[in-house]
């Protein structure tokens, strides 16, 4: 009985530490989105060897994050969708998007003996609602004129689970396509018209490899490492662009609102290709919020999001990640400036 | 005054001479047993109770803005914020009412062959322990033995019958259940079977019964209480059954056309949709599918109840 006090006792004891370390200001907690996750770890741990200062962010996914953001229990959030003009106001003080990387969705296919894939808007929108239902409909046969194309089903395959992902996948079909946009909509989950879905980056990949004829997106990151085939894809300004990190950065390369709440998407860049969105972490504005939140934690915060994106930016191409443009870079440099304690700018 | 009370007390019950010491402590040390093992009790139902509570609170949003239309609404639009729940209900309800059908030959024959035919040996040593290890097998890893060995097969199987070959689907996904739930049924069988008094098989054999006459008239009928029961387990646990089915079922928000479409269970509606719901009637629809999943498998156990004590053989 004594033993098991003792234990209990002993518990109780490690629990409480927990608690103290939680408030120590050496320590940053964030949670949110999957998809930077690996650049994020990285970029974290790297700026606890230099600095000394811990980061633990849990990818639970960008719902979660602006969630725990709004019941203020971690000091940032991160999401691959910026919150709408409605969710801000939920979230009760205003809100700073800072972008930190950026990334693509590829259209991967499994077509046995077709090494590339040639699609446009149209034909992508058409096949996702279901009008185009052959492989060698006429309109995709036309801008493949050196492949024959099967006579096969087109079977699309989407995420099942909610996700950033989706969200510029949607975005931007309802930009390129009205019937989409009033029939589906944009969100990190919607209503598929049509096709299979599959759990996560895998569980789509794990779908198109196994299911022959299907097409289905997923992040160009994943694509690559797993080398998946994956399509080439007119964008606005009438140019075929294949993916690559480099012309996901260029679709940056565009006027960007002053909020960086903008969505890069059907990108009016030349060189740029139309399926690109930015990462953003979310932090309060004011940042003298809730119980006993220091000046000190709230000065370590602003100093993490700017090392972020400058020194931190280099490691994002080695992860396969698109470095921030020139633009967005100048456009953060100002968001993480114009945060505030009591109402006083921290970085000057 | 009152403390030296307490401590005259204490000293009755612990030390007191003369006093019959022993009994006292024992009755005290009883007392406590029996509280512990009341509120043990007591914290399960409490439990129980809360997490019903919750999910209802916290599916008041959806409850109020749907109503009854939830159950019958065949959309599930998060964008619009159109919430149904019945293509889920009816994918919970298809797939495991087929994962039963395809398993309870299986498991019936097994339960009978090892309780009835061998009891002892290599063979069925081996098979039992099988069947424990199917019990302790991680569900996601058999997503994987679904998504890398069942779907090709039932995807070559759907060439040859001319259906679009997608390979998932609610049948992959029932084949996949009926696996996971054979050790569910088949041991709580096989425990019953073994029950069966032996003297009711000696009469039956000495009137000039076949062995399978046996096993049809006099086990059977005797058992089916307990096998039933058996199966009734393997059900809960096929209606709440998350990642395998999310890995196989194709996860489309339709209603099924036929038994091959792919579709979409409760269960994993809510493992697919949660993390990123961020609108607060998409989240409380979500909960109110806990519920239902809840209300599901509470009325499946009470059925359960009522079957076991219908069909029970009274002595």
């Amino acid at each position: 009985m004594k033993k098991i006090f003792k234990v209990m006792l002993g518990v109780v004891m490690m629990l409480l530490m927990v608690n103290v370390s939680k408030a120590d200001d050496k320590e940053l907690i964030g949670a949110g989105a999957t998809f930077p996750y690996p650049l994020y770890s990285k970029m974290f741990d790297v700026y606890y060897k230099e600095h000394g200062i811990k980061v633990n962010y849990s990818a639970i996914g960008s719902g979660g994050g602006i969630r725990q953001l709004k019941e203020k229990t971690v000091d940032f959030g991160g999401t691959d969708a910026f919150l709408s003009d409605q969710q801000i106001k939920e979230m009760g003080a205003d809100i700073v998007h800072i972008p930190v990387c950026m990334g693509a969705v590829v259209l991967a296919y499994n077509m046995p003996g077709i090494k590339t894939l040639y699609l446009t808007p149209d034909i992508v929108a058409d096949m996702f609602l279901g009008k185009i239902k052959k492989w060698n409909d006429p309109k995709i046969q036309k801008i493949n004129p050196k492949e024959k194309l099967p006579d096969t089903n087109i079977v699309t395959v989407h995420r099942s689970d909610g996700s950033g992902t989706t969200f510029i996948f949607t975005d931007y079909l309802s930009k390129i396509s009205n019937e989409w946009q009033s029939k589906v909509g944009k969100g990190t989950s919607v209503n598929w018209p049509i096709g299979l879905g599959g759990k996560g980056n895998s569980g789509v990949a794990g779908l198109i490899k196994n299911v022959p004829y299907s097409i289905g997106y997923v992040e160009l990151i994943y694509a690559l490492s797993n080398k998946i085939p994956f399509a080439t894809l007119q964008n606005k300004s009438g140019v075929f662009i294949e993916p690559a990190l480099t012309t996901t950065s260029k679709a940056g390369d565009v006027k960007l609102p002053d909020d960086m709440r903008v969505s890069i998407t059907d990108t009016d860049a030349k060189e740029g290709y139309s399926i690109s969105g930015f990462t953003w972490i979310i932090v309060y504005k004011e940042q003298n919020y809730g119980k006993n939140r220091s000046y000190e934690r709230a000065k370590t915060l602003v100093n993490l999001l700017w090392w972020m994106v400058h020194q931190g930016q280099k490691y994002a191409e080695k992860l396969h990640y698109a470095p921030l443009s020139k633009q967005a870079l100048m456009k953060a440099e100002n968001l993480i400036k114009s945060i505030t304690y009591n109402g006083k700018k921290i970085m000057n | 005054m009152e403390k030296n009370q307490q401590q005259q007390k204490i000293c009755y019950v612990n030390t007191g001479p003369g006093q019959k010491p022993g009994v006292s402590k024992f009755f005290k040390k009883d007392f406590l047993f029996k509280f512990i093992l009341f509120f043990s009790g007591f914290l399960v139902f409490l439990l129980v109770l809360s997490i019903f509570v919750s999910l209802i609170l916290n599916s008041v949003p959806s409850l109020k803005e749907f109503g009854l239309k939830f159950f019958v609404s065949k959309t599930w639009d998060p964008v619009f914020e159109q919430f149904g729940a019945l293509p889920f209900i009816t994918g919970t309800l298809l797939t495991s009412f087929l994962a039963i059908l395809i398993t309870i030959p299986f498991s019936l024959a097994i339960s009978i062959y090892l309780a009835e035919f061998t009891k002892q040996g290599f063979y069925p040593g081996f098979l039992k322990n099988s069947i424990d290890l199917l019990a302790g097998v991680p569900s996601v890893v058999y997503g994987f033995f679904g998504i890398f060995v069942i779907v090709p097969i039932i995807r070559y199987l759907q060439i040859k019958l001319h259906i679009e070959p997608y390979g998932v689907g609610i049948f992959t996904a029932s084949i996949i259940l009926s696996i996971m739930i054979i050790p569910f049924s088949s041991s709580l069988g096989r425990e019953i079977i073994e029950m069966v008094p032996a003297e009711i098989k000696e009469a039956a054999y000495s009137l000039g019964s076949t062995r399978f006459e046996v096993i049809k008239y006099v086990i059977l009928p005797y058992a089916r209480s307990g096998i039933t029961a058996g199966i009734l387990l393997a059900l809960g646990r096929a209606i709440g059954e998350t990642m395998a089915v999310t890995m196989v079922i194709g996860n489309s928000n339709m209603m099924p056309k036929s038994i091959f479409s792919p579709s979409n269970t409760m269960a994993s509606v809510i493992a697919n949709e949660f993390t990123e719901a961020v609108t607060s009637i998409h989240l409380s629809s979500l909960i109110e599918i806990g519920v239902v999943l809840f209300l599901v498998t509470t009325m499946i156990s009470i059925t359960g109840k009522i079957i076991i004590k219908k069909f029970a053989v009274h002595q």
